[in-house]
């Protein structure tokens, strides 16, 4: 005991002191925390799930019914997950304007925090994808390249080599790529929305997922650097080639005209 | 300067070779009204605005040489990688800018200068040049025909019909060496439009993981894109044979599939078609999960892949080829034969 209070107007003693009361404090935190937290995790759920459920008995059940079990004008929601509520209203295309080949994107009219109740609430229906967190979706340790190679064999049939959307059959369509966030990127890829087929990480692994999330950050951004400019939409040889015929020839043509129609006779006739 | 108070003595006298008109005659039913009377332009008559076109040709030709240098300093001058925002352009690349910027002007000053000169300052007299008959005079027309019955005399080929028979026979054979070159268009296809890759116990790996795959991998109203084991994208050859052998899996709820056979040939709902379109060979797959349907992007030929992937619309001809599939000991997805029929469009001999 004396040597330990001869010790305590040592340099270091202070911070000993320190050390163990971070380490006892931690340990203690450690000990009873994480309890606390799931309970609250817990009643935050199904607080969630409630509150998601009166939302969803507003917007939704007219067409997919009151329990989520689909009628003839809307599919059931059952298990398709909330990573698929979180695109479907998070683009603004659920709820559906009018019946059509196609829902479009348009307003987005949940705030997040009411999309993710509902999204809590269709989840609880059944065991589906998750909404994804950032780091799945993120630029960090992504291959843009292989991203690319990837998009070029499973996407860019339908969604074009850069991802500028195209046309499908009776009046459906691939919408472009561009200005979509890429978590929605992510889970349109993991829940296939409408008429697009899913790509489930157990094809299309979680890390293909973030590299063609790179690739198109890459090649369809507002900062996309198009060595050429003026990409006419990137559609291909047919547009560039309409440009060329109509604006190309026809210019030249109304200069040749202009020349011509000028006389440079002194006497105008 | 405007053209009424043109000075009189700055007029030329005369207009020369103007062509006169004439009065119509038994010969020539219609009278030949000749050519208007040639008006002169304001460079004809003012020195001044002649110096002033040549000016303005001088300096469209100067703007272009300046352009010219624009054009190699830009070339030397801008690092190739660097990019630039311009309004309506977006990020674009600073050198090819100004290297299209510069080249253009170059060429189009170039063309506005000619125009220019041509217009203002180069001789615009109409001036009528007379054609001559195409039918040469009869004396020339003697002398050529007795000129070559002499030679043909001379060569004695009328005569000598050896000579004659066997040059004609050079003649015919010669283009002969032309026509056997096209040989080497390369062999007959044979049979190999009839095979791919697949055979009986070849794995269906991922083309995006490079990995086999299980059945409980593939969900309903997915697709994936699967190659035959053992074939790696950097072999050679690889192009050739993909373009055989490609092939899509979709999963589809086993009531849905409305063709027998290809329940039949299906693995737990999923069913394996080939990715070859059967009009002209395009990659479809432009798959709507919802209606099953396929459609190409070439020709927009469309294809139930729930009813044996009949044509529904378009210009294909048949069905897409279906691979029959099983699973393995191991679980892992495999095919159980090679297609049934030659995958991709039909040929001559595809009967």
């Amino acid at each position: 005991m004396k040597k330990l209070s001869a010790r305590r107007r040592h340099p270091l003693a202070a911070l000993v002191v320190l050390l163990l009361a971070l380490a006892c404090t931690g340990g203690l935190y450690a000990a009873f925390a994480p309890a606390d937290k799931a309970q609250a995790d817990e009643t935050a759920q199904s607080l969630a799930i409630d509150e998601g459920k009166k939302l969803y008995a507003v917007g939704c059940a007219s067409c997919h019914g009151t329990g989520g079990q689909g009628t003839t004008d809307g599919p059931s929601l059952v298990g398709v997950g909330a990573a698929a509520v979180d695109f479907q209203v998070g683009t603004g295309r659920m709820p559906a304007q009018q019946p059509g080949p196609q829902v479009p994107r348009k307003k987005v009219i949940y705030s997040q925090a009411e999309i993710d109740q509902l999204a809590a609430y269709v989840a609880s229906l059944g065991a589906g994808p998750a909404i994804p967190s950032e780091e799945k979706y993120g630029p960090e340790g992504a291959d843009s390249a292989k991203g690319g190679e990837l998009f070029r064999n499973n996407c860019a049939q339908c969604h074009n080599f850069t991802g500028k959307g195209g046309a499908l059959t009776h009046g459906k369509y691939a919408p472009t790529l561009e200005d979509v966030d890429p978590k929605h990127i992510y889970e349109a890829m993991q829940t296939g929305p409408q008429n697009m087929p899913s790509f489930p990480d157990t094809t299309l692994s979680e890390q293909n997922k973030k590299d063609i999330i790179a690739y198109l950050d890459a090649v369809n951004s507002d900062d996309t650097v198009n060595p050429g400019g003026l990409s006419l939409g990137g559609l291909g040889p047919v547009s560039e080639g309409l440009f060329g015929w109509i604006f190309g020839l026809g210019g030249c043509i109304a200069v040749a005209v202009w020349v011509a129609a000028r006389t440079a006779k002194a006497k105008k006739s | 300067m405007s053209s009424q108070d043109i000075p009189e003595e700055n007029l030329p006298a005369a207009q020369r070779g103007t062509h006169a008109p004439k009065p119509a005659d038994d010969k020539n039913p219609f009278a030949d009204p000749g050519l208007p009377p040639h008006e002169h332009r304001i460079q004809d008559i003012d020195e001044r605005a002649a110096k002033r076109s040549e000016r303005t040709v001088a300096l469209l030709f100067t703007v272009s040489m300046l352009a010219t240098i624009g054009f190699i300093a830009s070339f030397v001058a801008i690092p190739h990688d660097k990019s630039i925002y311009v309004f309506p352009l977006g990020h674009i690349n600073a050198m090819n800018l100004a290297l299209g910027l510069t080249l253009g002007v170059a060429l189009f000053t170039i063309g506005a200068g000619a125009v220019h000169w041509a217009r203002t300052l180069m001789s615009d007299e109409e001036v009528a040049d007379e054609r001559h008959p195409i039918e040469a005079s009869p004396e020339v027309r003697a002398k050529v025909h007795a000129d070559f019955k002499q030679g043909a005399k001379e060569s004695v080929i009328g005569r000598r019909k050896l000579i004659r028979n066997t040059m004609l026979g050079a003649l015919t054979l010669v283009p002969l060496s032309g026509v056997v070159l096209l040989r080497d268009l390369g062999p007959l296809p044979g049979t190999k439009l009839r095979h791919t890759l697949w055979n009986k116990g070849k794995l269906l790996v991922n083309m995006n993981t490079n990995e086999p795959m299980r059945p409980s991998d593939i969900a309903v109203g997915s697709l994936t894109f699967a190659k035959p084991e053992g074939l790696d994208e950097h072999d050679h050859g690889f192009q050739n044979e993909i373009a055989k052998a490609a092939l899509m899996l979709i999963r589809l709820e086993p009531e849905a599939i409305k063709d027998k056979r290809e329940l039949e040939w299906s693995h737990e709902g999923i069913v394996a078609y080939s990715k070859i379109c059967t009009h002209v060979g395009c990659p479809i797959s432009l798959y709507e999960q919802q209606t099953h349907h396929a459609l190409c992007p070439c020709h927009q030929s469309t294809f139930d892949l729930a009813d044996g992937a009949r044509v529904i619309f378009g210009p294909a001809g048949h069905a897409l080829p279906q691979l029959r599939i099983g699973v393995n000991d191991e679980g892992y997805l495999e095919a159980l034969s090679d297609f049934e029929e030659p995958v991709g469009p039909a040929f001559w001999e595809r009967g």
